[in-house]
């Protein structure tokens, strides 16, 4: 194309920076940004002194991982899942049966895990969007997924059916199990990073562009030539393997599984809840939505705590009022500007 | 533009194309040819499935009989990705600019399927041809005004590297006074040698640029031919141009 001149009323712009710029700046912003946030949650321990907060900071570090892999999918690619729950599972099931029935070290049920998680996620994504399932369809289908998995899970020998499974005490690095507290906390927040600098990584890049243009109007990115199926297909599985990470962790922490923990709907809502309060489909969204979220649970059971029933419609309401007046999540009060969180 | 086709070289050939939605067929069998270097209207009412014709030639909707070939080349059931990479590119009706991703992106993802340099190549030109743009680069495409949303649905689509470009209803909704740029801008762009299928509801001023029109009604194209043959002709002069 040869270059017609400008056109447009305002040929003033012609000396404005190059426009790149932003772009790349946005990144190199949004590194320093998770770097810092990631040096002062690793220097925590070190101020924070009791193990009560220290667990629950753990806590928050796990229920950011898991919301950011939600949000991949549902805030970044606008894909609503309701059974993330079967990732979850997926990871922590394939980390207990290598550990108990072969005898591999707690590390590869992490990488396995994960591995497990992306695939499913893959396939998955792949029926559900090649027959063009959307919005709550595509909902239930997540929803029946999770669903159908534990039921089998409850059913089949080797996953211990419904009495679950149990791994071994052991206490090492390499046994993803730690006897301080600190070592969990580590732990979490070495996923939690992850997630954060996946989800960053989804935020400034091409691929990442591709899907919000997917999930801003699938017909016009279809018209510039994106495989609409393809770049969905793909943010499932990079969701449903962090996913998987998280569940993992869950085994590793907890030491034991059963069917309703893990492919149960619980999970897949802790995955939700924290994105959708912090800000969907940003990158700090799912950290500020998760500290929040355990903030707001632990202040309804230190106030209600004799009543858990009350404590947990106290935790609703607050959930509902939040949800109504900051519909955008927490995260856009700071960062009304722009989109470079 | 980017290919070595001499003028008049038969781009796009559409033989006796069917399709629609499911079951029900808009389409009832759309031949027509585009060559190089020309501007093309595609006329008609609402409804008489100028947009399924584009959408179904550029792969966006399933087709049924007939055939669609590219350079000589069959196109039928390439689908849109593999289309768009051909330099077969259309501007959607409405813009349907993403309102959530900045300018930048925007334009960035009109060149998905070129490689690094090339996009950086294509956004080099098109914030030349489109200054305002570069003046918006980091702001949201939705806080954008209507015509600015067109100019950037236009640089996006360009940044494909387009050597056919298909414009569905570029003056929809716009002022006047931007109307006029726009259809200056097409006549500017096919000046530099990009070919123009233009879909329009604005019969005048479509028929000043075209070198040839096409009528479409209930999915068949009713006449083909001229901006002259078209006005000679009564029946249509009075239904599109109401005198």
């Amino acid at each position: 194309m040869h270059t017609p001149a400008p056109i447009g009323r305002t040929p003033a712009a012609a000396d404005a920076p190059p426009a790149v710029v932003h772009l790349l700046g946005g990144t190199r912003r949004s590194i320093r940004l998770l770097g810092l946030i990631g040096m002062a949650l690793a220097c925590a321990p070190l101020v924070v002194r009791s193990e009560f907060h220290l667990t629950f900071m753990t806590l928050a570090l796990y229920s950011t991982l898991l919301g950011s892999a939600w949000n991949i999918l549902g805030g970044f690619g606008g894909q609503y899942s309701f059974g993330h729950a079967v990732f979850f599972g997926l990871g922590a099931y394939t980390g207990a049966i290598l550990q108990v029935h072969a005898g591999l070290p707690a590390w590869t049920g992490l990488l396995a895990g994960s591995a497990i998680g992306g695939a499913a996620g893959a396939a998955l994504g792949a029926i559900s969007f090649r027959y063009g399932l959307r919005g709550s369809y595509f909902a239930l289908v997540t929803l029946a997924m999770a669903e159908v998995f534990r039921i089998i899970a409850n059913s089949v020998p080797f996953t211990g059916a419904g009495v679950g499974m149990m791994i071994e005490l052991r206490s090492g690095p390499a046994d993803l199990q730690f006897e301080s507290r600190q070592g969990y906390y580590y732990f979490a927040l070495a996923l939690a990073l992850v997630a954060l600098a996946v989800s960053s990584w989804v935020r400034h890049s091409r691929f990442g562009a591709a899907l919000a243009a997917v999930r801003d109007n699938e017909d016009a990115a279809r018209a510039l030539g994106i495989d609409a199926t393809r770049i969905k297909v793909a943010a499932t599985a990079l969701s449903g393997s962090l996913m998987a990470a998280g569940g993992v962790f869950y085994l590793q922490y907890f030491h034991y599984i059963d069917p309703m923990l893990v492919f149960g709907p619980a999970v897949s809502v802790e995955a939700l809840l924290g994105p959708i309060v912090g800000g969907l489909g940003t990158v700090l969204g799912p950290l500020i939505g998760a500290f929040a979220l355990a903030l707001v649970s632990q202040v309804a059971t230190q106030a209600l705590g004799q009543a858990p029933a009350l404590s947990m419609a106290l935790y609703g309401v607050i959930l509902i009022v939040m949800v109504t007046f900051l519909p955008r999540g927490l995260g856009r009060l700071r960062l009304r500007r722009g989109r470079h969180a | 533009m980017n290919v070595d086709s001499t003028p008049g070289e038969i781009l796009l050939a559409v033989d006796e194309l069917h399709g629609g939605y499911g079951a029900v067929e808009v389409l009832r069998g759309i031949s027509l040819q585009v060559r190089q270097g020309e501007i093309i209207a595609l006329l008609g009412s609402n409804g008489a499935g100028k947009s399924t014709f584009i959408n179904t030639v550029c792969g966006l909707l399933a087709p049924g009989h007939g055939r669609v070939e590219w350079l000589g080349r069959d196109i039928t059931r390439l689908g849109s990705a593999g289309i768009v990479a051909q330099g077969l590119i259309q501007v959607p009706e409405g813009r349907r600019v993403f309102p959530n991703l900045s300018v930048l992106e925007n334009l960035i993802l009109g060149s998905y399927r070129r490689g690094r340099a090339a996009r950086q190549a294509n956004l080099e030109r098109v914030l030349t041809i489109f200054p305002r743009l570069r003046e918006r680069s980091g702001q949201s495409a939705g806080t954008l005004s209507g015509g600015e949303q067109q100019m950037l649905a236009i640089g996006r689509a360009l940044m494909g590297e387009p050597v056919l470009l298909i414009l569905d209803e570029p003056s929809l909704g716009l002022a006047p006074l931007i109307v006029e740029e726009m259809f200056g801008l097409i006549a500017q762009l096919n000046r530099e040698g990009l070919t123009i299928l233009l879909v329009e509801q604005n019969v005048a001023q479509s028929l000043e640029l075209a070198n040839r029109a096409h009528v479409i009604e209930n999915g068949s194209v009713v006449f083909g031919g001229s901006r002259a043959e078209l006005l000679a002709t009564d029946r249509l002069r009075r239904a599109y141009l109401g005198s």
